[in-house]
């Protein structure tokens, strides 16, 4: 850094003149390579580690191991392979994750959009502080699936339920989290921006907004993994349709295969949401980009 | 543009009677008694002082953060009320939003006011210009060196073409070369500026250096203990921090406020250890001990 910081002092510096030739394909690979050694290494490592995990899930099915653990009924990658090939032709297996992900998009946004106003607001006016934070610490403890008997009760149907305690697992982490955001702000910030002349509105949406993002985030992953959680409990209490649903029945009708199906399936979703937060979150702040 | 540059001259600063208490758990803290100060319009000021003499507290009230206790500020004989874009700032930690661009930065203030998204881009865009900063006007501010973040800093400030500049140690956190680099720029844009300026500094050079006039405070509860004028010619250059007139400011100066970080330090040191402090002073240069 302290060459750039020079050469910025300094002003505008003539560019250096190209090399001669250009480099040859195998420098340029060559460098590619130096440069992105570290990356390499932990994709080589990471893939390779897949793979033991693999291998040795194989032979422990393979010859039904029992020790302490029983991998008697444990069904083998194969096995897992082979249903899972039937069942992404199977419409119903499709109708699970589908309406699993809808639950998902409605419970997550509902408490998104509820859970990220309101911190905000909590954060600003210390009297909306002061009345609902009681409440919100009273009921956070409480698990989303222990809210699943109440839930059935407060709602006409079972989907509603359902999205309800979604909402629930995400409604908290994304709340606190904005909190912590608001309450972190670099008050010299909004200063700065007083004495440019911005006014209350302005600072909200100008300062404390965009200073909160990073907290918000951090809520809305760890929010959506929440709701994943919360989905697939109520899921296999209460439900009729989705991949926990499927997991459960798979477990009740001994198609064990199925069971490890579900389960990798509830993680490639997993993953695949909070990925998709993420890249939400780099398109939101670029200036985090490093 | 050119409706900052030509502006006629204002900014007239006035502190009268001015006093600032706070209440802590050992009872009312006076932070600052029984000062009057003034700014004329066009001219630079400087406040020095020990640490924690009430000379940021001093340019607080004059921003508007903070409310006199007894006493009035007043700019071109209106009170001051609150923080406005009449009175641009400058702060030690550059302060500038992390989530806007050096540009973005820079249109804030003219965005407040309402001006149109192409005018405010021109006129960020020849300021920057002005303050050598234009290649870098889409960059977040977290890849600038510390000296360009305070460019940016000024230059924001001067945005809206505020009456009078304050600046509350501005280059306290960079190094010495980029701060003398800074001192010149500042320099050169009070004088195209023709704008008021009130300065708060520890460093007594950067004062002398910079100022018309210097008030030098007590220690706490801070007043004004002198008014030093500085009658150095204009432009200043940096061969002139050795010439004879300047060194008798210095040396002034850093009598004045010898007696004053004494006395601050009073409460910690004996007054045998003041004694002594006071006996090895004679011999040694006095910037090297303070």
């Amino acid at each position: 850094m302290p060459a750039a910081t020079a050469i910025a002092e300094a002003g505008p510096v003539p560019a250096p003149s190209p090399p001669a030739t250009p480099p040859s394909f195998g420098t340029l690979a060559l460098r590619w390579y130096r440069l992105n050694r570290a990356g390499l290494r932990a994709t080589a490592i990471g893939v390779i580690s897949l793979l033991a995990f693999l291998l040795v899930w194989h032979l422990l099915t393979t010859y039904r191991v029992v020790f302490f653990v029983r991998f008697t009924n444990v069904p083998s990658p194969l096995a897992v392979y082979a249903s899972f090939t039937k069942a992404i032709h199977d419409p119903k297996f499709l109708l699970h994750i589908l309406l699993s992900c809808r639950r998902i998009l409605f419970g997550f946004s509902l408490a998104a959009v509820v859970g990220v106003p309101l911190g905000l607001i909590m954060g600003r006016f210390k009297l909306v502080h002061e009345i609902i934070f009681p409440v919100a610490e009273v009921l956070r403890p409480i698990p989303a699936i222990a809210w699943v008997p109440m839930a059935i009760m407060l709602w006409p149907t079972n989907e509603q339920s359902i999205v309800f305690i979604t909402f629930l697992g995400a409604f908290f982490p994304i709340l606190v989290n904005t909190l912590h955001g608001m309450s972190l702000v670099d008050p010299v910030l909004v200063r700065a921006a007083q004495c440019l002349g911005a006014r209350e509105r302005s600072i909200f949406r100008q300062v404390y907004f965009p200073a909160s993002l990073p907290h918000i985030f951090t809520g809305l992953t760890v929010g959506m993994g929440v709701a994943w959680v919360s989905l697939i409990a109520a899921e296999m209490i209460s439900g009729q349709y989705g991949i926990g649903y499927f997991t459960w029945e798979a477990y009740s009708l001994v198609q064990y295969a199925d069971i490890a199906l579900g389960m990798i399936a509830i993680g490639v979703l997993g993953l695949g949401s909070s990925l998709l937060i993420r890249g939400a979150g780099q398109l939101v702040m670029p200036w985090r980009l490093k | 543009m050119n409706e900052i540059l030509t502006k006629a001259p204002q900014g007239h600063i006035e502190v009268r009677n001015f006093s600032l208490s706070y209440e802590s758990i050992e009872g009312p803290v006076q932070a600052v008694t029984d000062t009057q100060i003034h700014v004329k319009p066009g001219e630079f000021v400087s406040i020095v002082g020990p640490s924690g003499c009430g000379k940021s507290t001093l340019l607080n009230a004059v921003a508007g953060f903070l409310k006199p206790t007894t006493g009035i500020v007043t700019v071109d004989g209106e009170r001051v009320n609150g923080p406005s874009a009449e009175r641009g700032m400058v702060f030690q930690q550059y302060s500038l939003f992390p989530w806007k661009t050096v540009r973005e930065n820079v249109e804030f203030g003219l965005k407040m006011r309402g001006m149109p998204r192409s005018q405010r881009e021109r006129a960020a865009r020849t300021l920057l210009g002005l303050a050598g900063l234009e290649a870098f006007e889409k960059h977040y501010p977290d890849k600038l060196s510390g000296g360009m973040k305070q460019r940016v800093g000024i230059v924001r400030a001067l945005a809206t073409g505020p009456k009078v500049l304050l600046l509350d140690e501005p280059f306290g956190a960079l190094d010495a070369q980029t701060r003398v680099i800074m001192q010149q720029i500042l320099t050169n844009m009070w004088q195209r500026l023709k704008i008021s300026v009130l300065f708060v500094t520890h460093d007594i050079d950067e004062a002398i250096f910079l100022s018309d006039r210097v008030y030098c405070m007590t220690a706490r509860p801070g007043s004004i203990k002198a008014e030093i004028p500085i009658p150095l010619e204009r432009p200043r250059q940096q061969a002139m921090m050795m010439s004879s007139e300047f060194l008798a400011l210095r040396r002034g100066l850093m009598s004045l406020i010898r007696e004053e970080s004494l006395k601050a330090m009073g409460g910690e040191i004996s007054d045998m250890g003041m004694q002594g402090l006071n006996i090895e002073l004679h011999g040694h240069s006095l910037a090297d001990v303070i």
